[in-house]
């Protein structure tokens, strides 16, 4: 490809080829090209974060059902019928909606809250703003991967009201019980329109992953080298790696369940009888499923945490007043991450006969990945080692995702042996594991960014005492839920079971089990009050009166409060250091837009 | 802009996100022949002869990539007229190439190995079926850019998107012979 054919084109590409216009006068939008179908990079990071607010919404007021269900197996709450139609016939939820929602929760949590709506919100909004861009390397895909993902939700949403109920085998639609419509009432209908919403989830975020990919590498500002970028910059281009990387091989799965499904192949389905009638498939295996959804599914938890990482690494440094500990040992660890991230599938597969052998490989790589994540730890605390901590709502959750993530990740070593793990694997332990590592700290990661960054999107603060009340329950309410189950899965109590009322063994989990649901209930009135105070600080929020509210020293707070599109309205600011000079040479920040001083040393 | 001079040593974005594109479906191709390769090592596999018509296909691309190739060079020059022609008779083998292909389909059912058949085949289908899907959406694009070619209200001069499809078209042949290789040797 040519140089000068380069050269030709970057006019066109410079202003995205919608809008030929100077940047300097205003730009008429309406309606549509605003707030719909908008090419805008931040309104598009809203659009993501408002749709993953309703989706979570959803995902956690199912836990809250079925959590009434496990904590209060014998009462009966007439108002779910009402809700739930014949579902919940009498006021309790059948065996079949108990399937319904704990797969549907698991769905719509993992890929359409923390994928779609945490690495969609941020890698959107910030990276333009954070590497000195006037919007993406093509604005057509990024708006085009936001209305796939609309798209995606459609028919997920949909799929909740057929008759037969949405898919409902687990969010890992193991077959073959989701490849055999007759196999179960969630394998019908369901199980379709959730591979289609999968597939068309997954070209959403292939088409937004490169388009963060090269934005990231092509389009930084001048000085911008890649050690200057700040660690969410980072973390988001490696989210997007793992992203393009493994959700084509999750496609390429589930192309393959669909055919099983409809066209009679017999990729995953062997030797089946159901309700005593032999299936003629021949020759097929389900544990090849398992490696392909594992292949994705692996790097997914990392697609979910890493830009949380990034995003805390930010926030500490700015409410600590202090440079972040060990720049080039957090992207040295985000990459050891990112690589580990691919070799350990297997890890989730010990007990399907997995070859002993080769699980001793897995253990070892599996074991590895707590040599980054220490790294990472160690230097967040020593970020916040006697700092100038300012308690923000924003810091208090980065704090919060610190300490999730050590008490959640510690499990994680015991989850990876493979000898351990034939006792504790499908028990409440893992529950427990994932859910504080991956849930809970995605999520204070998640939350940390949207208060930090609420001042860039809509030029107004959120509450403050709102928050603080947020961050309490949540953190006490996330250990109250989790820290529970750790004993329950010791003790060997399965996950995904509807009732556990008539097992003697688990009876004296009766008690603990109503405490969890109880708590659950307040963290999730806890987070309504968050969505209240997220909407209501859109409109009525304290002004924004100044351009760098946190005092940070990153590109995006140079930006006009309320920037058009284009980001800068005149040029795009150069860079001269790094995104970390907070406390130097007695100096509480400088910006990364100040050159360096005849007597001061670069980073 | 301000900001071009510095931005002038660099690949074009959208040739990047094409790169990161074609390594995105490439994984993809790799989930289905290590899928395959697992599979392979199981009992119960079936080996069986390629439809012939597959040598065939393999050439029409080959001579299509060569098309498209002739086609950029045309538009660098401006030869507008020889440019369309070109780039109209890559399409045309391209939809010949996904016909072939479709004819092995008939061919392979005729000799009986259905889509419902032996996992064996059954992976023929898959794999050489969404590869044919990716070979017609570069013929889609084709067609857009024959659009593009024939406006007279606004002309382009940026070679990139031709550019971008070439690489593109060159990516879904390369890809083929890649596939059919790997299916002949691990039958």
């Amino acid at each position: 490809m040519s140089n000068e054919a380069t050269l030709h084109s970057q006019q066109e590409v410079m202003h995205g080829a919608h809008d030929h216009h100077d940047h300097e006068h205003h730009h008429e939008d309406n309606f549509i090209s605003k707030y719909v179908f908008s090419l805008d990079h931040k309104m598009i990071a809203k659009q993501f974060l408002i749709t993953g607010i309703i989706w979570a919404i959803i995902g956690a007021f199912f836990s809250v059902v079925f959590r009434l269900q496990l904590g209060f197996p014998d009462a009966t709450f007439p108002w779910l019928e009402s809700i739930l139609g014949h579902w919940a016939k009498g006021g309790r939820i059948t065996p079949e909606a108990y399937y319904a929602l704990v797969t549907m929760h698991g769905t719509i949590l993992v890929f359409f809250v923390l994928t779609a709506g945490l690495s969609g919100t941020f890698s959107n909004l910030l990276i333009p703003l954070q590497v000195g861009a006037r919007d993406m390397a093509s604005p057509f895909m990024n708006c085009l991967s936001y209305w796939f993902f609309f798209l995606a939700s459609l028919v997920m949403m949909a799929s909740l009201f057929v008759q037969t109920g949405p898919a409902s085998g687990g969010w890992t639609m193991y077959p073959p019980l989701s490849a055999l419509g007759d196999a179960s009432i969630g394998s019908k209908i369901g199980v379709d329109l959730w591979l289609i919403s999968m597939a068309l989830f997954v070209v959403s975020q292939l088409l937004g992953g490169l388009n963060y990919i090269s934005t990231l590498l092509n389009m930084r500002t001048k000085g911008m080298s890649m050690t200057k970028m700040p660690l969410t910059i980072w973390s988001f281009f490696f989210t997007a790696v793992l992203g393009v990387l493994s959700f084509p091989v999750l496609l390429s799965g589930f192309i393959l369940l669909l055919m099983d499904r409809h066209a009679g192949t017999s990729f995953y389905l062997s030797d089946i009888f159901i309700a005593g009638k032999a299936l003629a498939n021949e020759g097929g295996s389900a544990i090849l499923y398992q490696h392909l959804f594992w292949f994705l599914g692996h790097p997914e938890v990392y697609i979910i945490i890493l830009p949380a990482m990034g995003m805390v690494s930010e926030v500490l440094a700015v409410s600590s007043r202090k440079p972040i500990f060990g720049y080039l040992a957090m992207i040295g660890s985000l990459f050891a991450i990112c690589i580990l991230a691919f070799l350990v599938w297997a890890h989730h597969m010990f007990v399907t006969g997995l070859n002993p052998f080769l699980g001793a490989f897995f253990v070892l790589l599996t074991l590895l990945i707590a040599v980054p994540s220490a790294i990472k730890v160690f230097n967040w605390l020593t970020t916040i080692w006697k700092g100038n901590i300012r308690f923000t709502p924003a810091s208090l959750f980065s704090i919060g995702f610190v300490s999730t993530f050590i008490s959640g990740g510690l499990t994680g070593i015991w989850l990876g042996n493979s000898s351990i793990d034939i006792h504790l694997h499908d028990t409440y332990f893992v529950i427990a594991h994932f859910h504080i590592v991956m849930g809970v700290s995605a999520f204070f990661g998640m939350f940390a960014g949207i208060y930090h960054w609420f001042p860039k999107m809509y030029g107004r603060f959120m509450n403050n005492t709102i928050g603080y009340i947020h961050f309490w329950v949540t953190l006490v309410g996330a250990y109250l839920i989790f820290w529970p189950m750790h004993y329950e899965g010791m003790a060997g109590m399965p996950r995904r079971y509807f009732d556990y009322s008539s097992w003697t063994s688990f009876n004296q989990f009766g008690g603990l089990n109503q405490f969890i649901s109880i708590v659950v209930i307040l963290v999730f009135a806890t987070q309504l009050l968050f969505v209240f105070n997220f909407f209501y600080s859109i409109f009525k929020g304290r002004k924004l009166t100044e351009q760098n509210p946190w005092k940070a020293t990153t590109l995006e707070w140079t930006t006009p409060i309320n920037p058009g599109h284009g980001n800068w309205p005149g040029e795009i600011p150069e860079v001269h250091r790094w995104a970390y000079d907070y406390s130097k040479d007695g100096r509480d920040f400088i910006p990364q837009t100040e050159p360096i001083g005849p007597n001061e040393s670069a980073h | 802009m301000h900001t071009m001079s510095i931005q002038r040593k660099k690949i074009h974005p959208h040739k990047y996100s094409l790169w990161i594109a074609m390594g995105s479906i490439t994984m993809m191709f790799i989930g289905f022949t290590s899928a395959y390769v697992v599979k392979r090592s199981q009992a119960n596999w079936l080996a069986f002869e390629l439809p012939h018509i597959f040598w065939l296909s393999t050439a029409v691309i080959l001579l299509s990539s060569l098309t498209i190739h002739l086609a950029l060079k045309q538009f660098k020059e401006r030869n507008m007229q020889r440019y369309k022609q070109l780039i109209t008779l890559t399409a045309v083998l391209g939809v010949v190439f996904a016909a072939c292909q479709w004819i092995g389909f008939s061919q392979l059912k005729n000799s009986g190995l259905p889509l419902s058949g032996p996992v064996s085949a059954s992976f023929i289908y898959v794999i050489v079926g969404v590869h044919m899907l990716h070979v017609l959406g570069g013929v889609v694009a084709l067609l857009i850019m024959f659009a593009r070619a024939y406006r007279t209200r606004i002309r382009t001069y940026s070679p990139v998107p031709i550019e971008v499809a070439a690489t593109y078209w060159h990516f879904v042949d390369v890809l083929w012979i890649y596939l059919l290789i790997f299916l002949s040797i691990a039958r």
